[in-house]
């Protein structure tokens, strides 16, 4: 057992550091909230993919990609590395995160030669944005219950239907997209994965405002929208395997951490605010709580190194990647309302000039419910850890080998 | 970095195992339950000619000279059987402070004897309910002769000697008494687990000596209970996982309902919780180990963390134990009390969760605000 570098980790860490702080700048404490805020504008969007560009050029993007799709064959570890020195300088936002970390790798495992060849690259340089037109307003933890119709008309298909949910759908390239191209099939039988060019006549987005404001998220209408066979991800019917090897890369990639301030932001905030005359920080029941996050936390961060050492070893990533995202989340929720609740009635101050940390605090936790939800809701997650990993028996599904035109949908879904 | 145990230590941990499981089923742990016997000597006589006792004292003490990663893997395996042995009291507390604190004298008095199991000894803090601090000691060492009243002393009534907290003229100080010879007196005490032994321990001018610097006895039991703290997590750890593997056998036998219970998601959920805090206690414990067998500066928040992730851990196993079984989970005959009484006597003897997570934070408030680079993002 040992947590230090090893000598090649070090070398890697020091080049790593070296180029960051060349081309970017320091992480000061408390800036986490500012980085976060900056989220959505288009102006960010052209700061995000200079980011990328630059980073790709110097070899640091998509670094465990193999080297045909310009990747550099990386470890995990080597991976893991450069973003905990990413972490500590002030960069964009990743709104590259869906395309690279989970659709590049549905292209690379069942696209067509043709399709890695045009796609991975520019994903990698971050010189086309994707999202991902999976959910429908009928169709969310149960995806398979998708409605969107492919067609078929000669050499192209015609989609009709609606998705929802759709991150970044707005200032994206390129989506990809499940349909149902056979609903006399039981219902995973009967979908395709498509690639689909998000400025196609008939597509509408519609953006939808979120609980904290802001609208990253959409509606996505299609209206007899033509596609190329070519762009069909897989065989017809089989796209349910497709769509598997993206969810499983989506818990992985949001597996890692919830971002926004952490746990010395939170002993800080403990220290420096005032309960009476006193450091919030002196008081018994704070401190109880702050030690019940630090050891989450912790416990959290070594999971991940466990998690590591098996993949140095030639472990492939199996669903104990859905411990992060469902501890990381709720932990990070639970802290954020904590800090809120330490802040006293001026927890509930949202305003950057005024809230300490910038209001970084009040941001997470309006931000926080939306990954509790998104990529596998906590009660998904548990019934992964369930079934996959504890191998208890499967839910019961009564709509298995029915066909999916007879299968009975609630009021909503009509 | 490597966060996970070597080949040798996992090979260390299958011998382990297939050992107690042959001499250890939990119809041991009961058997001592149910009588008058204190603990299992067979058992402690094979635990000793396997060389458990002396993992981690040094070869030229009479130890294997291994080391405290070692010890780790032997303390999962011990707490998975619930073994009924001395083994928390006399080796990660007696003979780690004796290792830390004794003389050369000292060692090779202690440290033979109490690798091959000829010697049990104990630690003896605590002298009444309540929490301990440095003000709660008022046993006295003076000239060499120790009075007071020690209760609850773990295994107090099958160790040969304690290191034992008490006050001399320059302060409180860890002292070694003798407790087969004169001045001590002990009475078994009932306990929520009679699978492991307690004693109020009663000295009138029992001869003791000074163990490690005089007067910096808070600090040196401190020391000594971090280290404990982390090789009992190991301890909890096993326990914790084996009532839930017990746990899962049973509600995938059980029907109701037409099915097994283990297909009810209500109990899915906790059974994913369940693994998630025991994974999260692993992996703290694991950091301990590292921690503890490199003597890294993090000993102190390291042992915390374990602590605390450890107790908290086993806690909830033993409760669901009992409730993910219905019925039978309550009755005598069924095992899952064994868990719930030995949770909760791992969970206080060395302090509760509680007092752990202020220790941590008063630790944490002492060091400078955290810069170390934020937590390892495996995924992104
Ligand atoms: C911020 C955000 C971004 C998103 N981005 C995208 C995106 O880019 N692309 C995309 O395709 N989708 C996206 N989604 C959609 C997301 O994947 C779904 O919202 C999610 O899978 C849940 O589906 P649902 O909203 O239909 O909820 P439902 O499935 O209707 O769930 C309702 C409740 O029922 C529970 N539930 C459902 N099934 C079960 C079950 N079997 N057992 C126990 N409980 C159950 C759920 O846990 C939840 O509490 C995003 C969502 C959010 C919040």
């Amino acid at each position: 057992m040992d947590f230090n570098d090893t000598a090649e980790e070090t070398k890697f860490r020091a080049e790593a550091r070296a180029w960051l702080e060349a081309n970017a700048e320091r992480l000061k404490p408390g800036d986490a909230a500012a980085v976060m805020s900056e989220r959505g504008g288009s102006e960010v969007i052209v700061t995000a993919k200079q980011w990328q560009a630059k980073k790709a050029d110097a070899g640091w993007a998509c670094m465990t990609w193999p080297t045909e799709y310009g990747g550099r064959g990386a470890s995990a570890i080597q991976a893991v590395i450069w973003h905990q020195e990413e972490s500590r300088f002030r960069t964009p936002p990743n709104i590259f995160a869906i395309g690279q970390g989970m659709l590049g790798p549905t292209i690379m495992a069942h696209g067509t030669d043709e399709q890695k060849k045009r796609y991975l690259r520019p994903m990698l340089r971050g010189e086309e944005i994707w999202c991902q037109l999976f959910s429908e307003p009928s169709a969310g933890s149960d995806l398979g219950g998708l409605r969107t119709t492919a067609v078929r008309d000669g050499d192209d298909w015609v989609i009709n239907g609606q998705k929802i949910w759709t991150t970044g759908a707005q200032y994206s390239q390129w989506g990809m997209i499940l349909t149902r191209t056979d609903p006399t099939r039981p219902k995973h039988a009967g979908i395709t994965y498509f690639i689909i060019d998000m400025k196609s006549p008939g597509i509408e987005i519609r953006p939808i405002k979120q609980i904290n404001g802001g609208a990253v998220f959409n509606e996505v209408f299609f209206t007899d929208v033509r596609i190329s066979d070519k762009n069909r991800v897989g065989a017809v019917g089989e796209g349910w395997r497709g769509a598997i090897t993206t969810l499983m890369n989506e818990r992985l990639s949001i597996g890692g951490g919830a971002g926004g301030p952490e746990f010395a932001d939170l002993m800080r905030l403990a220290r420096e605010t005032d309960w009476n005359g006193r450091p919030a920080l002196d008081d018994p029941a704070v401190r109880q709580r702050l030690a019940r996050f630090y050891v989450r936390g912790k416990g959290l961060q070594y999971t991940g190194y466990r998690t590591l050492t098996a993949l140095s070893r030639g472990a492939i990533p199996g669903p104990e990647g859905s411990i992060g995202k469902l501890v990381g989340a709720v932990l990070k929720q639970d802290m954020a309302s904590f800090a809120m609740d330490v802040l006293g009635p001026a927890g509930a101050v949202t305003e950057p000039g005024i809230a300490p940390e910038e209001a970084a605090w009040q941001e997470t936790y309006m931000g926080i419910p939306g990954l509790r939800i998104a990529g596998g809701t906590d009660e998904i997650l548990r019934n992964i850890i369930a079934e996959r990993i504890l191998m208890l028996p499967p839910d019961v599904r009564l709509d298995k080998d029915v066909p999916f035109k007879d299968i009975p949908t609630g009021p909503r879904n009509a | 970095m490597n966060f996970d145990f070597s080949d040798d230590q996992k090979m260390l941990r299958t011998t382990a195992r297939e050992f107690l499981e042959e001499h250890a089923p939990l119809s041991v742990c009961r058997a001592v339950l149910e009588s008058d016997t204190p603990c299992s000597d067979t058992l402690w006589r094979g635990a000793a000619q396997l060389g458990w006792l002396g993992t981690a004292i040094p070869e030229e003490y009479g130890g294997a000279g291994l080391g405290h990663l070692e010890l780790a893997v032997i303390a999962e395996e011990i707490g998975r059987a619930l073994a009924p042995i001395p083994f928390s009291s006399s080796v990660y507390l007696a003979t780690e402070a004796i290792v830390l604190d004794g003389t050369d004298a000292q060692k090779k008095q202690y440290l033979p004897r109490l690798s091959s199991g000829e010697a049990i000894g104990t630690f003896a803090h605590a002298e009444r309910p309540g929490r301990q601090g440095p003000s709660s000691v008022s046993a006295t060492l003076s000239a060499g002769r120790l009075s007071g009243t020690k209760m609850p002393v773990l295994d107090g009534d099958v160790a040969h000697f304690a290191v034992v907290t008490a006050r001399t003229e320059h302060g409180l100080s860890l002292v070694l008494a003798d407790l087969t010879g004169p001045g001590v007196k002990r009475r078994p005490l009932h306990s929520l687990d009679p699978s492991r032994s307690m004693a109020v321990l009663e000295f009138d001018n029992a001869p003791a000596t000074v163990l490690g610097p005089e007067g910096r006895g808070w600090e040196r039991a401190q020391a000594l209970l971090d280290r404990a703290a982390v090789l009992m997590a190991f301890e909890q750890l096993g326990g914790a996982q084996r009532a839930f593997e017990i746990t899962r056998e049973y509600t995938m036998g059980r029907y109701a309902f037409g099915r097994p219970v283990a297909s009810f998601q209500a109990l899915k959920h906790r059974m994913a919780d369940l693994y998630v805090e025991i994974e999260l206690a692993r992996s703290n414990a694991y950091y301990g180990a590292w921690a503890l067998s490199n003597a890294s500066p993090d000993l102190p928040t390291a042992a915390c963390g374990c602590r605390i992730t450890a107790t908290d851990a086993f806690d909830l196993a033993s409760r669901e134990i009992v409730q993910m079984h219905g019925g039978v989970g309550f009755t005598w005959e069924y095992d899952c009390h064994l868990f719930y009484r030995r949770a909760k006597l791992l969970g206080t003897i060395l302090g509760s969760a509680d007092q752990w997570r202020e220790r941590l934070i008063e630790l944490l408030a002492a060091t400078a605000p955290d810069t170390s680079h934020p937590a390892a993002q495996p995924y992104a």
